[in-house]
């Protein structure tokens, strides 16, 4: 959003959008770090502070939506603005669910459960919770900066977490086979994981769109499947 | 992953890849297969000493709009001007360059400038009928260029061409009534039916809409859509929304250079030079 409207109050408006969804993008990874936290250390009052959290996120949606609306209908803007604008509506509702998703994590938080057990399974979820937090942080901090290359590598690193979270799962339908008596607690913590792989989703679209607004060409339909390069880079 | 899925989605994304390669091929083969009807090399233009146009070149396809746009005093009227030589009228003025029309000089010495100006019709800023009965605006045209034999064929002409400007409906009980009388945007349908009467290839049309208010200026848009299927037109306008609008290839003027000129589409979401970003985002005039 580089150089100066004849109308200063466009530039003041743009700013305002632009603050909205900087101001979501760090109450999300908030949020997502929170979410992530109260469940690995089973952490009851922290988790309550997410769902609280999930209210602000959805007013500044809201207004952001407002906001941007009220700004096409007076600016008609073009260009550079016009995907400012369009893209922000869409990120917003990406970081939006992600806030929704970081909520459902901290309300499975007291059904998991505080035993000894329940901890030791709650850590097989946190290699995969720290990709999608590093995921995250990364969408944000490079449509801040402006750094429309970062993003087509995170936006390729997703399938990392993918990988994960079929380990994840994996590793939690053993533990139940052991158990049955880990089965409550496993079932609770693979909605978590499928949760926290969603939120790698919305990032990637995050990604995606804030590679539009920057530069205003669509990213390929299709991002590399690391799986597929394996394979091809298998001698036959 | 099973080995299955994996060469499921490796086929699937194979297909859409082909697709939009298909759909890319077809969209340029379509825009190679368009017609040039006016075609502009190296134009310069000058008002005595002061160089108002540089070394403008442009195509403009057949049958679809061009927008020409930029802030005051850019030469995009001037440039609309040497396309059916008004400049010629404009004491001092002098064209370099070529401009074809079908492959016909424009600036030929031997041309005709009457016989020009009816192949490249032309709308201005203000309607401007004669002060003569709406009939009459109509049927003017056609009577010096002698395209009606007889007194029927004159009156189908001007029939048709009301219609074709959409305003026949409103006048058909008052084609005697001097076309002054008639509201603003139907004064300017009135001139678009007096352009097309003569059966142009081209029609200029420099700001046609901004003495007209919304509703007048809708009608006026939705015609400039409906000519577009018959004619080729080149629109100069001051409201960008009017471009995006009423255009299919939007040209932008700076200094009396031309900046950028594409789809219209791309100029209005990622125009690719900084003085096009600038100007139609708002961010100098």
């Amino acid at each position: 959003m580089a150089g100066q409207h004849i109308v200063a109050s466009f530039d003041e408006e743009l700013g305002q959008i632009d603050r909205l969804i900087r101001d979501m993008g760090d109450l999300a990874q908030a949020m997502v770090t929170a979410a992530t936290q109260s469940l690995l250390d089973n952490d009851v009052p922290l988790a309550q502070r997410v769902i609280s959290d999930d209210v602000v996120m959805d007013a500044r949606q809201r207004e952001l939506d407002e906001r941007a609306i009220a700004l096409i209908a007076k600016r008609q803007p073009m260009a550079q603005d016009l995907r400012a604008v369009v893209g922000a509506i869409r990120m917003a509702s990406d970081l939006e669910r992600i806030g929704d998703l970081a909520k459902n994590i901290s309300k499975r938080v007291s059904a998991v459960g505080s035993g000894a057990m329940q901890r030791k399974l709650s850590h097989s979820i946190d290699t995969m919770a720290q990709l999608v937090r590093a995921q995250l942080a990364g969408v944000i901090d490079n449509y801040v900066a402006r750094n429309p290359q970062a993003l087509i590598t995170l936006r390729a690193d997703d399938e990392n977490i993918d990988v994960q979270y079929t380990a994840v799962f994996r590793e939690l339908l053993t533990y139940m086979m052991e158990d049955p008596r880990n089965i409550t607690a496993c079932t609770h913590l693979l909605f978590c994981a499928k949760n926290l792989e969603r939120i790698g989703d919305h990032a990637t679209n995050i990604a995606e769109n804030a590679y539009y607004v920057m530069v205003g060409r669509q990213l390929p339909l299709h991002r590399p499947k690391l799986d597929e390069t394996s394979i091809s880079a298998r001698p036959a | 992953m099973t080995h299955n899925q994996e060469t499921d989605t490796a086929a699937m994304n194979m297909s859409t890849s082909q697709f939009i390669e298909d759909q890319v091929t077809g969209s340029s083969r379509q825009l190679n297969e368009m017609k040039t009807r006016v075609t502009a090399r190296d134009v310069n233009v000058f008002y005595g000493a002061k160089q108002a146009l540089f070394d403008v070149s442009v195509n403009v396809p057949d049958k679809s709009v061009i927008a020409f746009i930029g802030p005051s005093g850019c030469g995009k009227s001037t440039f609309l001007r040497c396309l059916n030589r008004m400049n010629d009228t404009i004491e001092g003025c002098r064209v370099e360059g070529e401009i074809r029309l079908d492959g016909q000089d424009v600036y030929d010495p031997k041309i005709d400038v009457v016989e020009l100006r009816a192949r490249v019709g032309m709308v201005f800023q203000k309607p401007n009928p004669f002060p003569k009965s709406i009939f009459e605006n109509v049927a003017y045209g056609p009577k010096i260029h002698g395209l009606a034999s007889n007194k029927t064929d004159l009156e189908e002409i001007v029939v048709t061409s009301l219609k074709k400007a959409s305003l026949f409906e409103e006048v058909k009980d008052r084609l005697h009534e001097p076309g002054t009388g008639l509201s603003g945007g139907q004064q300017q349908r009135l001139c678009i039916a007096r352009a097309i009467a003569v059966s142009p290839e081209v029609i200029l049309m420099d700001e046609p809409c901004s003495a007209l208010d919304p509703i007048a200026t809708a009608k006026i848009e939705e015609l400039i859509d409906e000519l577009r299927a018959n004619f080729t037109i080149a629109i100069v306008t001051h409201s960008m929304q009017q471009a995006a609008r009423v255009s299919q290839r939007t040209a932008f003027f700076h200094l009396g250079v031309l900046v950028e000129e594409g789809p219209t589409e791309q100029i209005f979401t990622a125009p690719s030079d900084k003085r096009t970003q600038d100007y139609v985002t708002g961010r100098f005039g």
